[in-house]
């Protein structure tokens, strides 16, 4: 399925954070969205899935406005692994991961043996089978991770967004999980930190800084040691590797010309405040 | 479950055999059957008499299952407040229904000619009805309801009205004191079969209403975004819960008074017993909090037999321990209490 953002913007308590982003994911490839902390990406991936409405532009599936569709319809398409979730009642594991079959389902009916069969697959896929019958809360944090990415492949959604899945994962996992996202034929938006993984694994990578996308291409046309030190404000290397030639980047230190990391702070939210007022 | 509902039927009947007047229970058994299905032949043989007749159809039957269907109405309220506020200390009380409803009181007996049970039952309903809606308000901001603000301003509201209500009391005749302190502690004393319909309607339109959405109800116990992207609509499903636990509580309270502890305690001790799925849990609150509360109202009337403890004082008395009990096991820790 393909997913199209359009010229969107969209606010979060009531400040601009994501502006003027098109981007186009053709059906069955990977986009890594890369950035700073608070450049814009967890907000792009809600209005992506529907959690937030953008203040202009818009997101379409194939072609529908995500406006345009139910609740139960749109969550039929787009399944989101998110940074939060609540914990207030506890959950065992499987009974989470079936939680991702509610869309599918209709009313009070017991889990259907597909549902539980799809739920244990799930688990199976992100190396989890073992923790079934575990409590959720009882798990680490990766352990969660892998769960909550399990709920959604159990969603079994065309479109998955994904904001930073690896986070807590060891780097087994983080490579495995990767790899799982390359191997489905799912369309995927994902949030990602590391900039060596994102390469690795995504077909097309995006870098948003201060709420503007910077630069989309395929990884190696578009990470480059310029861009990291103007984005993230760290120097680095550039290194291809011994065995596959891919490009990699060893970070050396904060790039010194912009100690605090945004360079370009005040001059950004200058033209946006520009920008936005009527 | 079966279980449940072998231990209810049985309080049932046991609540409609002990009193003064003496009725066996396969006789009150008769006097059930023979009100139910016309024609049958010792209804007019002269096997049973009137007093026994009046005994169990008049008072103890009305009364064992108003408490029934009070007790399931606010174990189930008390569910889905917990579920839609995500916050396992909410009771039907948080949208400030009792206190609402003690003010409705009150104030009907101090500025009223006296204390009448259907004049004070409907200013407790105005009274409840006026106190969700002024919580619910003032929890709406920009077309959402937010849990956290929902609790305090429930809190909030409530302090203000229990305050009026003991300045109320404390300021009215010594006389009246005695009905409002029973008024607040809750009593299914004057149960007739009419006090059953308005409980019983809310009773099994919200039970309908929250069966058919518990597949729901369980994706919002994590959260409201994970919930949304599963294709609930969150906003809509929270209103229209907290809507349908204010009637549920409103018509609980306008007929029975303020009852404690049912609502918070049933959905939790639910919880322990068959995990936090609504699928299994909710039926599971209802059959016991309509069992629980028959047996402390049978237990309420025999106890200090010839007068009554007020119910709110034996649901804490017989709850609270059996509840610290259950919250000792491990068990309990496998839905969270321990964190």
């Amino acid at each position: 399925m393909r997913v199209d953002i359009e010229n969107l913007a969209a606010h979060r308590g009531g400040r601009p954070v994501v502006s003027d982003v098109s981007i186009q994911v053709p059906s069955g490839s990977v986009l890594g969205l890369l950035g700073p902390n608070g450049s814009g990406k967890s907000t792009l991936l809600r209005v992506v899935s529907g959690l937030a409405a953008p203040s202009s532009g818009r997101v379409s599936l194939d072609g529908t406005d995500i406006t345009a569709l139910k609740r139960t319809d749109l969550a039929r398409r787009v399944a989101v692994m998110a940074q939060e979730h609540s914990e207030e009642f506890e959950m065992p594991v499987l009974d989470m991961v079936l939680l991702g079959r509610i869309p599918h389902g209709r009313g009070y009916g017991r889990d259907s043996d597909q549902d539980i069969a799809t739920a244990q697959q799930a688990l199976e896929r992100v190396g989890a089978a073992h923790l079934a019958d575990r409590s959720f809360s009882a798990l680490s944090g990766g352990e969660r991770q892998r769960v909550l990415f399990a709920r959604a492949l159990a969603q079994d959604t065309p479109v998955l967004v994904l904001d930073e899945p690896t986070n807590h994962l060891d780097i087994a996992h983080q490579i495995e999980l990767l790899d799982l996202i390359r191997s489905t034929d799912r369309t995927v938006l994902v949030a990602l930190h590391d900039l060596n993984l994102a390469a690795r694994s995504c077909d097309t990578v995006g870098v948003l800084h201060q709420g503007r996308l910077l630069s989309l291409g395929a990884p190696e046309e578009v990470l480059h040691t310029d861009l990291i030190r103007s984005v993230f404000g760290v120097d680095s290397t550039s290194v291809a590797h011994p065995l596959s030639g891919r490009r990699h980047f060893l970070f050396d230190s904060r790039s010194p010309e912009s100690p605090d990391g945004r360079p370009t702070t005040h001059q950004f939210s200058r033209t946006q405040e520009e920008t936005e007022a009527p | 479950m079966p279980t449940l509902v072998l231990v209810l039927v049985a309080v049932l009947l046991l609540s409609t055999t002990v009193g003064t007047i003496a009725v066996s229970p396969t006789d009150a058994l008769r006097i059930v059957i023979g009100h139910l299905v016309p024609g049958m032949p010792w209804m007019s043989d002269g096997s049973l008499s009137t007093l026994q007749d009046n005994a169990i159809w008049q008072f103890r039957l009305p009364r064992a299952l108003l408490a029934a269907t009070a007790g399931a109405a606010l174990a189930l309220a008390g569910a889905l407040m917990q579920a839609v506020v995500h916050n396992s200390l909410a009771e039907p009380y948080i949208l400030g229904v009792s206190a609402g409803a003690g003010v409705g009181a009150v104030s009907f007996i101090v500025l009223g000619v006296g204390v009448s049970s259907l004049g004070m039952g409907t200013a407790a309903f105005v009274g409840a009805l006026m106190a969700t809606a002024a919580v619910y308000l003032l929890a709406h901001k920009n077309g959402r309801i937010a849990p956290q603000r929902l609790i305090l301003a429930g809190v909030a509201l409530g302090s203000l009205f229990s305050a009026v209500t003991s300045y109320l009391t404390i300021a009215t005749d010594a006389q009246n004191v005695f009905s409002i302190m029973f008024f607040l502690l809750g009593s299914v004393s004057a149960a007739t079969m009419g006090h059953l319909a308005l409980p019983v309607a809310a009773l099994i339109a919200v039970g309908l209403y929250a069966v058919f959405r518990a597949r729901a109800l369980n994706a919002l116990l994590i959260g409201d975004d994970a919930a949304a992207s599963l294709g609930v609509n969150v906003n809509r499903m929270r209103s229209g819960v907290l809507v349908a636990a204010a009637l549920l509580t409103g018509s609980v309270v306008a007929v029975c008074g303020g009852i404690g502890f049912v609502g918070l305690v049933i959905p939790h001790i639910s919880r322990i017993l068959v995990g936090a799925d609504h699928r299994k849990m909710l039926p599971v609150a209802l059959l016991g909090g309509a069992a629980f509360l028959a047996t402390c109202d049978l237990l309420a009337r025999t106890l200090a037999a010839p007068s009554e403890i007020p119910l709110g004082v034996l649901t804490a008395l017989v709850g609270a321990p059996f509840f610290l009990w259950l919250l000792r096991r491990d068990r309990a820790g496998s839905v969270g209490v321990d964190r």
